[in-house]
């Protein structure tokens, strides 16, 4: 064996060996915060966790009202952005294709996919906080619909493009006119898809914190009206985990353990749905 | 056009009512489907997409429009002051920029050799049976929420990083040159190394799947034929797969870079939050997004409050200018393959 080769050899062994070791790095961070999450959450989960309020610092309580707010302005941003991002996702497949209209939109659209989500936050803040003058429940909900329809969009136009055009133009042939083709035959092709991709929005924004901060802000009370501050999961893990009362730490870590969860499992959910129901 | 099929018929001697029956209708108007049902789904449809396109341009004027003050008050040398004095109403953008941009840059130095191992494990090394699993666990890391690798770096990272790693820094680097001044200080754990290093945990998600994506869509032709010819696996990667597919990687590498400018909780529980420009990467700094998340509802001042709205603009032009570098490249790579392949 000549030593060139032989040096070739200890090179991508060497290489192969660390590419192993980045691998493992990632995972060790992974389950270094899994395990910290489930230890230190685990003990903050009770029935009182989803029965009380959250408490003045020094007493018992739970986490009842920025659970219930959180569900609620996930659902109405839910239920804001998925029309919006659906629609848009239609034109960019099924009329834009490759107009300047819908290649720009296209573009910017994968831009705001991954801008800050603090900037959606400032940007609901300056146009609709600010004018009406208050913080409430439906500023969150508008600040986390402008993080989910980038994301609706962008699964929409990619499953909708998977669908194979002898499908469109059989509905065609039978004489049915494009928008209920789209709708009734298309889109309906792609169902598992579309839900896919509203389900991860529901995972990202489930995590939020930046976003909320400036709009939903908090409520220390139950309150279930929409148009007043309102307590969310992630701004009062933010408020509790930076305090220096150790009872608001301790609901903070189980308010994070029931986040994480949420969106890790809504995750694994969303990635088995699709795989099975793509494209058939 | 009913009218114009009629008149070129002239032979056809049937009643009036009975030739108009024999007409076929065209396919927009059978069962009540009418023209404009199909032209008003296209416009709605199109509306929601220029909604989209004008999110970005409402955005900028929006955070331009109220920022509008500072701009006045402190004019091009907000830019290059780093004074934050609330008390005084003197602000300057310069500490949290230098912030932001120290810290991503921290979190790239160690993200894209991370990320690059994990895509090459991915690619080249893994299990086939592994493949999936071990792509969603790294997947599942972009997915845990900001607030939680917040909690973790503030409570449990931070402490480890003090006790151990950075001791050990400041003896291995600390009597260096240049790069010595960079690792002496007190070793607290929090700070702009502390943010920089879980930046990079959080970026290492988004560069890898992009890198094994770029990667997967080498033609196995080029590598059947370097593997022909003897080459290693790493000659492989290194001399045909990373050649073929650098301008996806660097595509990659800038949506990381875009993605760690912006990231708000992890930093604001980590950095330390002092407006203050110092060389050793142990201090406390402060990043755009933790700046914003830690003043913003405290701000009473209208003039404080537009200079935060200011800081946010800088952050959202200069993630839009990386990211729009990002999609221009990763398309470049995108338009080559239908060439190439």
């Amino acid at each position: 064996m000549n030593p060139l080769y032989r040096r070739r050899l200890f090179v991508n062994r060497m290489n192969l060996v660390m590419s192993l070791l980045t691998m493992a790095f990632g995972m060790v961070f992974l389950l270094w915060i899994l395990w910290v999450l489930f230890a230190t959450g685990l003990a903050a989960l009770s029935p009182a966790l989803f029965t009380e309020m959250t408490p003045p610092p020094g007493s018992a309580g739970g986490l009842a009202n920025p659970i219930y707010g959180s569900i609620v302005i996930v659902f109405v941003a839910t239920f804001i952005s998925t029309p919006i991002g659906i629609l848009a996702g239609i034109y960019l497949a099924e009329y834009g294709k490759d107009g300047w209209i819908a290649r720009l939109t296209r573009f910017i659209n994968d831009i705001l996919l991954s801008a800050p989500s603090i900037i959606m936050g400032l940007f609901v803040y300056t146009v609709y906080v600010a004018q009406v003058g208050h913080f409430s429940g439906w500023a969150g909900s508008f600040a986390l619909g402008l993080i989910a329809i980038p994301v609706v969009v962008r699964t929409t136009e990619n499953m909708l493009r998977l669908v194979p055009a002898s499908l469109r133009e059989a509905a065609v042939a039978l004489g049915a006119p494009m928008w209920q083709v789209i709708l009734r035959v298309t889109l309906k092709a792609v169902r598992g898809g579309v839900i896919t991709g509203i389900l991860l929005a529901v995972a990202r924004m489930s995590g939020e914190t930046a976003p909320l901060l400036f709009t939903a802000l908090n409520n220390q009370f139950w309150s279930v009206d929409m148009n007043a501050p309102m307590a969310n999961l992630p701004v009062v893990i933010f408020q509790f985990a930076l305090s220096p009362f150790d009872d608001w730490r301790l609901l903070a870590w189980g308010g994070a353990l029931l986040i994480t969860l949420t969106v890790l499992v809504i995750n694994i959910l969303a990635r088995s749905v699709f795989r099975q129901t793509a494209v058939r | 056009m009913t009218t114009a099929t009629a008149s070129m018929q002239p032979t056809i001697t049937a009643p009036e009512e009975l030739r108009a029956e024999r007409q076929p209708t065209p396919p927009s108007e059978r069962r009540g489907a009418a023209p404009w049902q199909d032209a008003l789904f296209e416009r709605t449809t199109m509306f929601f997409a220029v909604f989209v396109l004008l999110l970005l341009v409402a955005i900028i004027g929006a955070l331009l429009w109220t920022a509008v003050p500072a701009f006045q008050k402190f004019g091009i040398a907000f830019f290059f002051t780093d004074v934050w004095d609330p008390v005084k109403l003197d602000f300057g953008a310069l500490a949290p920029i230098y912030g932001t941009l120290v810290t991503s840059a921290i979190a790239l130095l160690i993200g894209v050799p991370v990320s690059f191992g994990i895509a090459l494990f991915l690619t080249e090394m893994c299990p086939v049976i592994l493949k999936r699993p071990l792509g969603t666990a790294v997947e599942l890391l972009a997915a845990v929420p900001s607030i939680i690798y917040g909690m973790w770096g503030l409570f449990v990272f931070a402490p480890v990083f003090g006790d151990y790693v950075q001791p050990l820094l400041t003896r291995t680097f600390g009597n260096l040159w240049i790069l010595g001044p960079l690792f002496q200080g007190a070793p607290n754990g929090i700070g702009m190394l502390s943010a920089g290093f879980i930046l990079s945990i959080m970026v290492i998600p988004f560069i890898a799947s992009v890198m094994r994506d770029v990667f997967e869509i080498v033609p196995p032709v080029l590598k059947e034929s370097a593997y022909g010819i003897g080459a290693t696996t790493w000659e492989v990667v290194w001399n045909v797969v990373l050649p073929y597919t650098k301008v996806g990687v660097i595509g990659g590498i800038m949506l990381g870079l875009g993605r760690a400018l912006g990231e708000t909780m992890a930093v604001t529980f980590v950095i330390g939050n002092a407006y203050r420009i110092s060389a050793s990467l142990f201090n406390p700094g402060n990043s755009i997004a933790s700046a914003l998340a830690n003043e913003f509802n405290e701000a009473a001042e209208p003039i404080h409050r537009a200079s935060l709205i200011a800081l946010g603009l800088v952050l959202f032009l200069l993630t839009v200018i990386v990211l729009a570098c990002s999609r221009l490249l990763l398309a470049q790579l995108a338009k080559g393959e239908g060439h190439k392949t």
